[in-house]
């Protein structure tokens, strides 16, 4: 039995299909992440979660039981809104201690789990500060306190960093991680900042266009990306539209890129395999991708040239053009590099990854 | 994003079916009952179904000329109110000069007299045997007033006056939501000063004067006291219907009332069509409105001061002269040019006189008990106007507009028709000549300001809130008492004190169907001012006056805690 699992949950606004049949399994104790860009109906996926939406069909099961059509307030679940959504009208105090006067706590223990939160957030002695005289971060603890004051049986995040500066968006990131740890809760994470998921979430679902493409580690989701749409949404990936020219049997590929027409040879699992006629995708990083200035007759090397050299601080992106086929390398330094320059790419067969078929 | 969920389920189903009772019965028996009533009325003779109402009211000669006047009084009105708001909105909006800040606060001054007490006022101000005239008089010495405050001239004077605030305030608001960089962008691109006007500004300020030209004619259309005291031969369509329903022939109100409401109502279609087309999609990106210019040339600058002090003056005379003549004994104004002799006597008057005090209570108790019904209901309406998905949500706002929308003579004359005598839906439900008859007409005239007012704060109120309440296990009745209601009463308390104002000093619906023991302020001020009591219909218009400010300055205190 798993602790939270959606089941098949779909959910459309007037024609827009915002979720389409989503399954999902979230573990006790785990930071889960759903990630994916704006309008990808991760937000919905989270609002159905904590009940604010209903889903149109699928159920929603809760430590075994089905919460579907449970309201938001007999859920016992503690949401955190990308606005913070703090009553303007009530101090930092009463803003904690709303859902404690909800479950008609006395006011002994009100003060002591407000003051307990208020605590945990490194914000102790605020209590009687008005919320709009407080700074963005010092409002987004406030919102963090309030959810875990009801002691949530699941911690909902709807991009709660969003709205914090740089600097301090990775500050509170890492306190935000350590308080759930600590406190040993669950919680479900949205966002659209690859980079906050990865640092935050030990299992991360993405999202694209209202389906669920893929669940698994940050690292797994990086590096063997199962769907065209993650690859080109995780970070920078050289897509490279290819034919297989081997048999099924081997367990290497034999690929023919469309571009280029350069030979290309990677191991693939059986089941992974297109048919021969159609055309699939592989996928490369950037940072994967070997140049070097000196002819190389190693498997999977092309000549190209250099189109472009791109510097952005502790990276140099290249640009090379290998006989039609266009690709990113991301290199440590660019000094022996040139424009117009002759040079051969590897690219590494273990890093070359098959994606699934189509465009999902 | 779709944020109706909630709201969805925010209430539950019984608690939705009550609601939705209240909202359906009011709307009923308020807005459709009585126009529908009006309306069959005016095509029944004797029980049976004919259009000889029409074919009557509409060949005498009367009618045809108060149609006729009625319109083209609006047209003037829209046409000398623009003349006067839209420029002064440009000067007073675009630059800033000694004397901007006086005439800025005193601009909307009209706004909140009561058409009644403008009339007084003017009567007193501009009138044969008011100051201005006498004064000409004994100063040239001559023989008789050198104008009479009649007809045409006194009619779009008057309503000038009262109407320009619509223009002016709407052009003001407009010029403020233009971007600045719009204008500078097309002079970046070698368009010249007027071509930018033209071209930049004006278009998108369409739709702020097609909303001010609706208003100004809806409230010339609607106009009754003016015309009433000096409208000589100059006879509205309202007054038409004052006389007919004075004369006692119903049927002719009737048939003429939908007449006029049929003038209104294709006014408001009409302008709202054409501002649908000329409608522009908000720009993308957040913008800066212009900064005032400070006027450079000194000629120039000394002539905007002159014109602010001139306006000034013009717009304060009028409220001067009634408080003036408030502090007037009785008989002491005759023929001179200011009265002659002062007292507080009409004041004293008001407090002691049993029937001046019984007169403020009966106002005081109707416009109360119509406003804080009106905030009540609107509770009810707005829970089904949030709701996007409520298939009558169209129907409901269209349902709370159509009073609103309506002369007050229509309402009043409606309600009257309907409620008058034992009907077959009613039984012997009647409320002409009852206490309940000017509260429930004041109800339905005002209760679309609350409404709009409580639907404004619940738009600004963010709907993640009651989310967050929602998921920190407040319940919908915990949710609404604790999070909605602390932060919208400011808007809709704000809303309920200008409906309870408007109401306090009502005039036009309340001389059709008043009752003779329970008879409101303005009833009381025409009465005196017929009887030659100046001082104490002065003193009336001072004391309502003070309390419409007082509560002005506490619904705008109110509105400034909503932000």
């Amino acid at each position: 039995m798993s602790f939270l699992s959606l089941n098949g949950i779909s959910r459309s606004f007037g024609t827009t299909r915002a979720v389409a049949d989503v399954w999902l399994d979230v573990h006790q104790g785990e930071f889960f992440g759903l990630l994916g860009p704006s309008g990808c109906g991760k937000t919905t996926t989270l609002r159905m979660i904590a009940g604010l939406e209903k889903p149109d069909s699928g159920s929603i099961e809760f430590q075994g039981s089905d919460i579907t059509n449970l309201p938001p307030e007999r859920r016992g679940f503690g949401m955190v809104f990308q606005n913070y959504a703090l009553f303007p009208h009530l101090n930092v105090f009463d803003n904690v201690a709303f859902g404690l006067r909800a479950r008609h706590k006395t006011k002994a223990e009100m003060a002591e789990r407000v003051a307990s939160a208020l605590e945990l957030v490194q914000l102790p002695g605020y209590g009687k500060r008005p919320v709009d005289e407080l700074s963005g971060g010092q409002q987004q603890r406030v919102a963090i306190a309030r959810a875990i004051a009801i002691e949530p049986a699941l911690l909902l995040f709807d991009e709660p960093l969003s709205n914090l500066d740089v600097s301090l968006r990775e500050e509170t990131r890492s306190e935000l991680r350590e308080l759930v740890t600590r406190l040993g809760l669950t919680a479900v994470y949205v966002t659209h900042d690859q980079e906050e998921a990865f640092a935050l979430c030990d299992r991360i679902s993405v999202m694209v266009g209202g389906k669920l493409m893929q669940t698994g580690r940050p690292r797994e989701l990086y590096e063997q990306p199962a769907e065209i749409s993650v690859a080109s949404f995780l970070g920078r990936n050289n897509l490279i539209k290819a034919m297989r020219l081997s048999s099924s049997k081997t367990a290497e590929g034999e690929f023919k890129t469309l571009e280029g027409g350069h030979t290309l040879h990677l191991p693939v699992k059986h089941e992974d395999l297109a048919p021969l006629n159609k055309p699939v995708f592989l996928a490369i990083r950037p940072e994967h991708v070997q140049l070097s200035t000196n002819d190389h007759e190693a498997e999977n090397s092309l000549r190209g040239n250099i189109r472009e050299i791109v510097f952005a601080g502790a990276t140099s992106t290249v640009h090379v053009d290998a006989g039609g086929l266009l690709l990113e390398a991301l290199v440590l330094r660019a000094d022996g590099f040139e424009v117009d320059q002759p040079c051969s790419v590897i690219l590494p067969k273990d890093r070359l990854t098959l994606l699934k078929n189509g465009r999902g | 994003m779709n944020t109706d969920s909630l709201r969805q389920i925010r209430f539950y189903p019984w608690r939705s079916v009550v609601l939705f009772f209240i909202t359906a019965v009011v709307l009923v028996y308020g807005v459709i009952y009585p126009n529908l009533s009006v309306l069959i009325t005016s095509f029944q003779r004797a029980g049976a179904w004919t259009l000889v109402n029409y074919r009557e009211v509409l060949s005498q000669w009367v009618v045809i000329e108060a149609i006729v006047s009625s319109l083209g009084l609006s047209v003037g009105t829209v046409l000398l109110c623009a003349i006067v708001g839209v420029p002064l909105a440009f000067l007073f909006e675009r630059f800033t000069f000694p004397g901007r800040r006086l005439f800025a606060a005193l601009a909307t001054l009209p706004l909140v007299l009561p058409p009644l007490v403008g009339t007084v006022a003017f009567i007193f101000l501009f009138g044969e045997s008011g100051i201005l005239a006498h004064g000409i008089q004994n100063f040239l010495a001559l023989e008789n007033p050198p104008w009479r405050l009649r007809g045409w001239p006194a009619l779009l004077l008057f309503h000038t006056y009262t109407m320009y605030p619509f223009f002016y305030v709407l052009t003001g608001a407009g010029l403020r939501r233009i971007d600045a960089s719009l204008a500078e962008a097309a002079r970046s691109l070698g368009a010249s000063k007027t071509v930018v006007l033209r071209r930049v500004v004006l278009p998108q300020l369409t739709p702020s004067l097609l909303a001010a030209a609706l208003l100004t004619f809806m409230t010339s259309m609607a106009s009754f006291s003016a015309p009433l005291f000096f409208g000589g031969d100059v006879r509205v369509l309202t007054l038409e219907i004052f006389t007919a329903r004075q004369r006692g022939d119903a049927v002719m109100a009737v048939t003429e009332t939908v007449v006029l409401a049929i003038i209104s109502l294709g006014a408001l279609v009409f302008f709202q069509r054409y501002e649908g087309t000329r409608k522009f999609a908000a720009a993308a990106m957040k913008g800066a409105p212009r900064r005032r210019a400070i006027i450079a040339s000194g000629k120039a600058r000394v002539l905007a001061t002159v014109v602010a002090v001139i306006f000034a003056i013009v717009l304060v005379l009028p409220v001067a002269t009634l408080f003036l003549v408030s502090f007037a004994r009785e008989g002491s104004w005759t023929t001179q040019t200011l009265p002659s002799d002062y007292t507080l006597a009409n004041y004293q008057r008001l407090f002691a006189d049993p029937f001046a005090s019984e007169v403020f209570f009966n106002s005081f108790t109707m416009s109360a008990i119509a406003a804080v019904a009106a905030l009540l209901w609107s509770f009810c309406v707005v829970t089904f106007l949030r709701r996007r998905r409520f298939v009558g949500r169209r129907l409901v706002s269209l349902l709370v507009l159509i009073p609103w929308a309506l002369p007050g003579t229509v309402v009043a004359v409606s309600v009257a028709d309907a409620y008058g005598s034992p009907g077959s839906l009613l039984g012997s439900f009647v409320l002409v000549g009852t206490f309940w008859i000017l509260p429930v007409v004041y109800f339905l005239r005002f209760m679309p300001l609350v409404v709009r007012a409580l639907q404004a704060s619940m738009e600004q109120l963010d709907p993640t809130l009651e989310e967050a309440a929602g998921s920190l296990g407040a319940r919908a009745w915990q949710r609404f008492t604790r999070v909605t209601l602390p932060l919208v009463w400011p808007g809709a308390v704000a809303g309920t004190l200008l409906a309870f104002v408007i109401a306090l000093g009502e005039y036009v619906a309340s001389v059709l169907v008043f009752v003779p023991g329970n008879r409101p302020i303005s009833i009381a001020i025409a009465s005196e001012l017929r009887d030659f009591n100046l001082g104490a219909a002065a003193a009336y218009g001072v004391v309502l006056i003070v309390i419409i400010s007082i509560s002005m300055m506490v619904a705008g205190k109110l509105e400034r805690l909503r932000s």
